[in-house]
């Protein structure tokens, strides 16, 4: 009976355990801060389990509602947890728990002295992620999102510094982003008087007409934009992850950029419907290309960089395009599974990747990727994670960037759109050149003391996590291409159906 | 035109295990040389033993199947299917692979060559890569395959690790990973178009059953599998090939003369015979073209190669050429020519294995590389020059290795095709491989060494490289014995298996 109870509020209690934890965390970091660390890890594996929990019962059960104090929406605040929300959820909450792990000795070393405020800031950054991804309101996404960005700002700004210059872009940045957002959010307001979302999406269809529904739109678009870091409001993202603290920089690149393509996905499909954006505001095409130019730019801005951790953002740059080319071809069978399956995809990669150049800056120092010789000896498996998870950005079968690959060329092919077709192909040797340069000096090029090189490989805490999503980045492709058979697509056959309103919701 | 029966059979599974489990195997015991060898080993000969095991379901006519899963998209799914023209090239691959693991043993010892775990290792994801082309049931496993052998292959290249090898293997990147992108375009294009990627004896039937208004569509798709499989190294895109040779000659032996290249063309027979069709591909006009591609790479592949004074190089452009015959012999349409186009899979593997590995042997022994320096080797290492020469002479065409025999059948697809041009171009291209492989000889026999007059001592390659090779050459000269004898030795199998791939994909008159 108390395990039902709970069962029944876990939609609110993913969120509550972590608040409630930040501040824990606080207080129990004054007495030790040794104590931080296990209460941060402790939570999140909660947090996980819920989710977990949710997703199976959303697979199983169909959508689960939550009314918040029990006042019925449009009222009150409504949680509602679908197989989108949940299928995001459990993927942000692995890779905060990743984190978690790898944050102990990394954080440990580099800012030795601000160890209780990381936790308490991350815990509170964990919830922000957690709100946004479970709630069912607009007003009250826009309440996480701002905690998740404060919290951001400040964690990045934990490095001091350039970190400080790199944080105040992303302040200034995202605030605009965040304002935008709360723009379109009023103006919602003031036309239906509602907030949350579904039943925005009762009451929006007869005034799809109106300015003020198109302009709110237009806002949320360009404010979630930023917030996700959709070129050409990608400025702040290279600075940030380049300054900020190793493992703030895994959960940024990671998670919050995929929770922020969550909400971006959410407002397009479940507040407005595909119906608006074919006949009212056909912003499709136009997000489409956007992508398609973010997806090369990204690339090529890439290549040039030398410091690794620069060169994966801008690769980022590039990954968030192909997740919008997807959305932008949501008309075709695979458009929208494209987005979704890379959702997953990238924050697995990416987390990766930043795992192990986190890993490679702790033990080594090296941030140049011309210093990298020899580094395959002296780090194997920090530099095998990194070269599974390369791998499978240059989307080499059977690593999940293929299925992406493969995803979003037949949508293209649907679409009878060859420039995109053109640009997939392209953007697969584009990321050849600039992850097969850091490959090719990890293991391949000469150096003269080559024997002289002794294993050195960064601790097991920060080692491990990459291994995992390296090992899952070919894992999971193996499991994306059997499709029917492995719980991932029919989610993922769930969660489109469910935004785009085809097909039969939530099949027992 | 039709395809037997299917059987269900895990076999071709455990047969792709074998290298898989090994590539394991050898990383865990990378700190004992010899334990780390055997596994290479056994897996080579386990994994034959396998692939010859279905041999003779494959003689009954059937096709063994093994579907592992239906994947996220309709109507593919991820599995093998071994038919008669697949065995053909599992069968091949997988034997010399035991033969050059032998050889590679003898070979990276006596260099004392650095990283030689990472060397084996990478060999026997290369050849599961291999294999699983050979094996594969539709495009998409196939491209899965190929793309694995691509990038398994780099560390091979690079081995050396100089400057010179890191840009040979960008250089072999930049070529075949791009190719990639093509075939992959080409792959997702017919999917589109048919709904299905399955290799379908007489091509897949929806493709040649699409409007006249998706002729050029067709054309297009057609070069774009072409520019796909660069790996069979046709005319212009084949300086990638030239420029591996810096690889060890074992991989240039196996992966360059054999599993990768064979595997660019095995695709495009493939193309040509199992998505196309022989119909399709006559009708659309596609088998002139292709043919006008491959005629144009013989010639000019043996002019270039006559210029090479490296014989490795020299070796790698006669590599270019003998890819082409397979390629006209496809392009002919007509039933000798595919037979000739399929036999000379095999037949060419197991000649130019034997050039290489003699390269190779004599690198070691004497530390020569270019031709022009090989005065006198003949004498100091017999066996060797004269396995080169048999296999040599059967690169010309001329008995008594097997060359001859798919040259012959080659000839006769010219004529069943009445594509008399071509005849000329294959005599042609014939006696330009004689321009180019005599001297060799000569040198190698008749010309004595510069300055010295003094009686030079035999000294022969170590045995393990020295026995492969003398196989290699042998089983060319017994392909061709059993052939011209009708001795019914076991490689009479190889006609009989070569008939009934043939027999799947047209009607023999």
């Amino acid at each position: 009976m108390v395990r039902l109870f709970f069962a029944e509020h876990y939609p609110v209690l993913v969120i509550v355990v972590s608040l409630f934890s930040a501040f824990t965390i606080l207080i129990a970091g004054w007495v030790n801060k040794k104590n931080c660390f296990p209460i941060s890890l402790a939570t999140i594996f909660v947090q996980l389990m819920m989710a977990l929990f949710l997703l199976h019962r959303v697979i199983t059960s169909g959508t689960i509602h939550y009314w918040l104090g029990g006042w019925a929406p449009p009222w009150g605040i409504e949680y509602v947890i679908d197989a989108f929300n949940a299928y995001v959820l459990v993927i942000v909450l692995f890779i905060c728990l990743l984190t978690a792990i790898y944050s102990k000795r990394s954080i440990e070393k580099e800012q030795p002295r601000k160890i209780v405020p990381f936790y308490v800031i991350f815990q509170l950054l964990v919830t922000g992620l957690c709100g946004i991804t479970v709630t069912g309101d607009i007003f009250n996404l826009y309440v996480f999102l701002e905690i998740a960005s404060l919290a951001a700002y400040a964690l990045i700004a934990v490095a001091g510094g350039r970190a400080l210059k790199a944080s105040y872009n992303y302040v200034i940045m995202g605030s605009i982003g965040a304002c935008f957002y709360l723009l379109g959010v009023g103006f919602l307001y003031a036309v239906t008087g509602s907030l949350n979302m579904a039943d925005l999406s009762y009451l929006l269809p007869p005034l799809y007409g109106n300015k003020v529904v198109q302009a709110a739109f237009v806002f949320f678009v360009v404010g979630m934009s930023i917030k996700m870091a959709l070129f050409p409001l990608h400025i702040w993202q290279p600075d940030a992850y380049t300054y900020a603290p190793s493992a703030v920089t895994v959960i940024i690149a990671a998670a919050m950029s995929k929770v922020s393509i969550y909400a971006f996905i959410r407002v397009l499909f479940s507040v407005f419907t595909t119906k608006f954006i074919q006949i009212y505001v056909p912003i499709d095409a136009a997000i489409s290309w956007i992508a398609a130019i973010a997806i090369i730019v990204g690339s090529l801005i890439a290549i040039m960089q030398t410091n690794l951790k620069r060169m994966l953002a801008y690769s980022s740059v590039s990954q968030v395009g192909y997740i919008v080319l997807g959305v932008g071809l949501y008309s075709t069978q695979w458009g929208l599974h494209g987005a979704l399956i890379h959702i997953l995809n990238h924050a697995m990669t990416k987390g990766c990747l930043f795992l192990a150049a986190g890993a490679i800056i702790y033990r080594s120092g090296l941030w140049n990727i011309r210093d990298f010789e020899g580094l395959g000896k002296k780090m194997p498996y920090t530099c095998a994670a990194f070269t599974l998870a390369a791998l499978s950005m240059i989307g080499v079968p059977p690593s999940v960037g293929f299925i992406t690959k493969l995803c979003l060329l037949l949508a293209s092919l649907e679409a009878v759109e060859y420039g995109f077709v053109a640009v997939i192909l392209a953007s697969t040797l584009l990321n050849l050149v600039y992850f097969w340069r850091v490959i090719d000096r990890m293991y391949f090029v000469h150096n003269e003391g080559e024997n002289e090189i002794k294993k050195d490989e960064a601790p097991v805490s920060m080692v491990f996590p990459a291994l995992i999503l390296g090992s899952l980045c070919i894992i999971a492709g193996i499991l994306w291409l059997a499709g029917a058979k492995t719980p991932l697509l029919p989610m993922v056959n769930q969660a489109v159906n469910a935004l785009l309103g085809t097909g039969v919701v939530a099949a027992p | 035109m039709t395809e037997g029966a299917i059987v269900s059979s895990f076999i071709p599974l455990f047969a792709i295990l074998c290298p898989a489990t090994a590539s394991i195997l050898i990383l865990l015991s990378r700190k004992r040389p010899n334990v780390r060898e055997s596994w290479t080993i056994i897996a080579g000969i386990l994994q034959f033993s396998l692939i010859a095991s279905m041999i003779p379901t494959i003689l009954n006519e059937e096709v063994i199947k093994c579907i592992f899963f239906q994947t996220m998209f309709k109507g593919i799914a991820f599995g093998f299917k071994v038919d008669a023209f697949g065995l053909i090239f599992a069968l091949t691959a997988s034997f010399l692979w035991i033969l050059v693991s032998f050889y590679s043993i003898g070979y990276m010892r006596s260099l004392h060559e650095h990283a030689q775990t990472r060397y084996y290792f990478c060999f026997a994801i290369a050849i599961f890569g291999a294999i699983g082309v050979a094996m594969s049931a539709n495009l998409l496993t196939l491209f899965i395959f190929f793309e694995i052998l691509t990038v398994s292959t780099y560390p091979l290249v690079i081995h050396e690790q100089s400057k010179e090898a890191i840009s040979a293997g960008h250089k072999y990147f930049a070529y075949l990973l791009t190719a990639g992108v093509f075939l992959l375009f080409a792959i997702m294009m017919t999917y589109y178009l048919t709904g299905t990627t399955d290799f379908t004896g007489g091509g897949i039937k929806a493709l040649s059953e699409l409007s006249s208004a998706y002729k050029l569509t067709l054309v297009i798709l057609f070069f774009c599998f072409l520019l796909g499989f660069m790996k069979a190294a046709w005319m212009p895109f084949h300086s990638w090939l030239p420029t591996a040779m810096i690889a060890p000659t074992p991989v240039s032996a196996l992966l360059h003369a054999v599993a990768v290249v064979k595997a660019g063309v095995f695709g495009i027979v493939r193309i040509v015979c199992y998505i196309y069709g022989v119909d399709l591909m006559t009708s659309l006009g596609l088998g002139l073209a292709l043919a006008c591609i491959a005629g144009f790479t013989m010639i000019v592949a043996n002019l270039f190669a006559i210029a090479q004074d490296n014989l490795k190089r020299r070796l790698a452009y006669s590599t270019i050429n003998q890819l082409s015959y397979i390629i006209l012999g496809a392009a002919l349409l007509s039933p000798k020519g595919i037979e000739g186009a399929m036999i000379h899979i095999p037949f060419h593997g197991f000649m130019k294995i034997t050039l290489f590995l003699c390269a190779g042997a004599i690198m070691v022994v004497t530390g020569k590389k270019n031709i022009s320096e090989m005065a006198g080797v003949g004498k100091q290492m017999p066996v060797t020059m004269l396995a080169f020469t048999i296999t040599a002479f059967g690169m010309c065409g001329i008995p008594p290795a097997c060359g001859f025999i798919s040259k012959w059948f080659l000839c006769l697809g010219t004529l069943q095709a009445e594509e008399i041009i071509f005849l000329f171009v294959l005599l042609i291209a014939s006696l330009l491989d004689v321009v180019y492989f005599f001297p060799i000889i000569h040198t190698a026999f008749f010309k004595r060494p510069e300055g010295g007059v003094e009686e030079v001592e035999v000294k022969e390659a170590p045995l393990f490289m020295l026995i492969p090779l003398s196989l290699t050459a042998i089983f060319s000269v017994i392909f061709f014995l059993d052939f011209i004898l009708r001795l019914n030795i076991i490689s009479m199998y190889f006609y009989k298996i070569v008939e009934i791939a043939v027999g799947n994909v047209i009607p023999i008159p």
